[in-house]
């Protein structure tokens, strides 16, 4: 009994004691080099922005990068009120808020879909509005079969139905839906299975679903096929700027990250999230 | 805790430690919902500061971005989708499990029972994926839009009716064997057996399973969020699109902020409040039809 005692007593010494010497010596000192980026905002950019903090961590090792989602409006709100070193936003900034400063790092394009099998080619802006506003309700009025349309909207908040409802110079009231969906992919998924819905969601996701697949066709705009390039090059109308957002003029390590998300470094990133980089 | 003071002399000091605990975790569930409500109503406070609760029934609809917040019409949505699940749920469950018990052969009973095991087992997420891609769609077909009330109801039922079958079927384990053994030599066939014997006999059982699938339903969000379509309005039919309280909340929180956030916390006091009343108003019933059948 008393040598075991003694035993696990030295064993405890012997292990506890050097890790808690390395703690009490290495904390404080890790604490005042490493430096923290809070980056907070649109739920469609976090995960490219959480990329980037990532490999932006590998190149600089005592830099954490902390990105947290809750809409592009949180970001800016974020921002504004010192809680977070950069939002993010995935529209261009409003006029109320011109006095931030906006740093664009890449482009979204919001795509219209029909089910493969509607006939339908392209749809102009109006009949969109009037398909949305429930005064075109049957295909054959656009052109297509003699069916019942299913409008697919997005739910309250969202920056698609933001940055959709301000192209078509609509108010969420007018709209009337017959679904009501959160994310792209529920979307797609919605329309894939109902071959006469019709939906919007994000290019990249769209194009990416297509191309695997799934039963959905993405509808030019203004005689604008919807693609990357066409995002890519701001010939798309209905595209918005994936943007971070600082209060003041980025400097320091804020600037650091900003200029390494606009560099060509991250493009590869920027193309796994189905986003379209600054250049080609 | 049956043991103390009545067959011994002084209570040991095993008994006061059980006491203790017992009374701490007991101590421990009440405090836990307490906790939630309080929750709930911290985080709605601003809502009801700024918005009122009589809006939240007056508003002419939701939209809480142009500041509107009629709750209504989803207390409706939940209500109506779990009413129909319940509905179509209870008759199965309980069927399925006197089919179990009593019809089946044992060993067809066995991998019946393992089967409806496995299937209370499956995420929500899963059955509401299904309902997405195969369930709405046909029902799409045969009334345009697809996603419905009706496909609300549907997925619920096959998710609780489980829950209804497995708790019936628990509790039909349990009627004394004597009873049977009683029936069988009165010459009962089985059907009247089951109807005048074992169904009196396990009514709080069947309607505990009942109440346990109605509470699952009322909560479920996910597969209900893919499959409801999620238009805020009061169903005239089976086939228009409801939104629940409980999907209004998985929709919009990621993005709300101030009033539209406490709003959404609102909904899950309303949410709270439905649960509450259901629950109540099941259990008047029960203690009412109790005292009806002791007379």
């Amino acid at each position: 009994m008393p040598f075991s005692t003694f035993f696990f007593f030295t064993l405890r010494v012997f292990l506890v004691g050097p890790l808690l010497w390395a703690w009490a010596w290495e904390y404080p000192s890790a604490r005042a080099e490493g430096e923290r980026l809070i980056i907070t905002g649109s739920s469609t950019m976090a995960p490219l922005v959480s990329e980037i903090g990532k490999r932006f961590e590998t190149l600089h090792p005592k830099v954490r990068v902390d990105v947290q989602t809750g809409g592009s409006s949180r970001g800016i709100a974020d921002t504004v009120n010192g809680l977070a070193d950069i939002g993010m936003a995935s529209r261009a900034l409003k006029s109320q808020e011109q006095h931030l400063n906006g740093s664009v790092i890449a482009h979204d394009g919001i795509t219209i879909i029909l089910h493969t099998s509607n006939p339908v080619q392209e749809l102009t802006d109006d009949q969109i509005r009037s398909i949305y506003t429930g005064s075109s309700t049957n295909w054959s009025h656009v052109g297509g079969p003699d069916s019942g349309i299913t409008v697919v909207n997005k739910a309250e908040g969202r920056s698609t139905l933001e940055l959709f409802l301000d192209y078509f110079h609509l108010s969420n009231r007018d709209i009337h839906a017959h679904v009501v969906i959160g994310d792209n992919e529920q979307g797609i998924k919605t329309v894939a299975g109902n071959p006469n819905a019709i939906g919007y969601v994000s290019i990249g996701t769209a194009q990416y679903d297509a191309a695997h697949g799934i039963g959905i066709r993405l509808l030019a705009l203004q005689h604008i096929p919807a693609t990357l390039e066409t995002v890519r090059e701001g010939r798309f109308p209905l595209s918005r700027p994936l943007t971070l957002v600082t209060k003041s003029p980025p400097a320091g390590l804020v600037k650091t990250f900003i200029d390494f998300a606009q560099s060509p470094q991250v493009h590869d990133l920027i193309l796994q999230q189905y986003f379209v980089p600054l250049q080609g | 805790m049956i043991s103390f003071s009545s067959n011994t002399l002084s209570r040991s000091r095993g008994d006061f430690l059980l006491l203790g605990s017992v009374r701490l975790l007991a101590l421990t569930a009440g405090g836990l919902l307490f906790l939630v409500v309080a929750f709930l109503f911290h985080e709605s406070w601003p809502a009801l500061q700024n918005i009122g609760l009589s809006r939240f029934f007056s508003d002419p609809d939701w939209y809480p971005t142009e500041n509107s917040y009629q709750l209504t019409s989803m207390v409706w949505g939940s209500l109506l989708a779990t009413t129909g699940a319940v509905l179509f749920a209870s008759p199965f469950g309980i069927l399925s499990a006197l089919f179990c018990h009593f019809y089946a052969p044992p060993l067809l009973a066995r991998w019946y029972r393992r089967m409806v095991e496995l299937l209370a087992g499956i995420p929500s997420v899963v059955f509401g994926f299904w309902g997405l891609m195969v369930l709405v769609p046909i029902i799409g077909r045969w009334h345009p839009p697809g996603p419905s009330l009706i496909s609300g109801i549907l997925i619920l039922t096959l998710m609780i009716m489980p829950t209804i079958m497995l708790v019936s079927h628990a509790s039909l384990a349990h009627v004394p064997i004597a009873l049977i053994h009683t029936s069988s030599a009165l010459g009962f066939s089985r059907w009247s057996m089951i109807w005048h014997v074992i169904l009196p006999t396990t009514r709080m059982g069947l309607f505990t399973g009942i109440l346990l699938g109605l509470a699952r339903a009322l909560g479920e969000t996910m597969a209900v969020l893919m499959v409801c379509g999620n238009v805020v309005q009061t169903p005239s039919h089976l086939f228009d699109p409801v939104r629940t309280l409980t999907a209004n909340i998985a929709l919009e929180m990621a993005y709300a902020l101030g009033d539209h956030r406490a709003a959404l916390f609102m909904s899950g006091l309303f949410l709270m409040g439905v649960v509450a009343l259901v629950v109540s108003t099941a259990e008047a019933l029960r203690h009412r039809n109790t005292y009806v059948s002791a007379k």
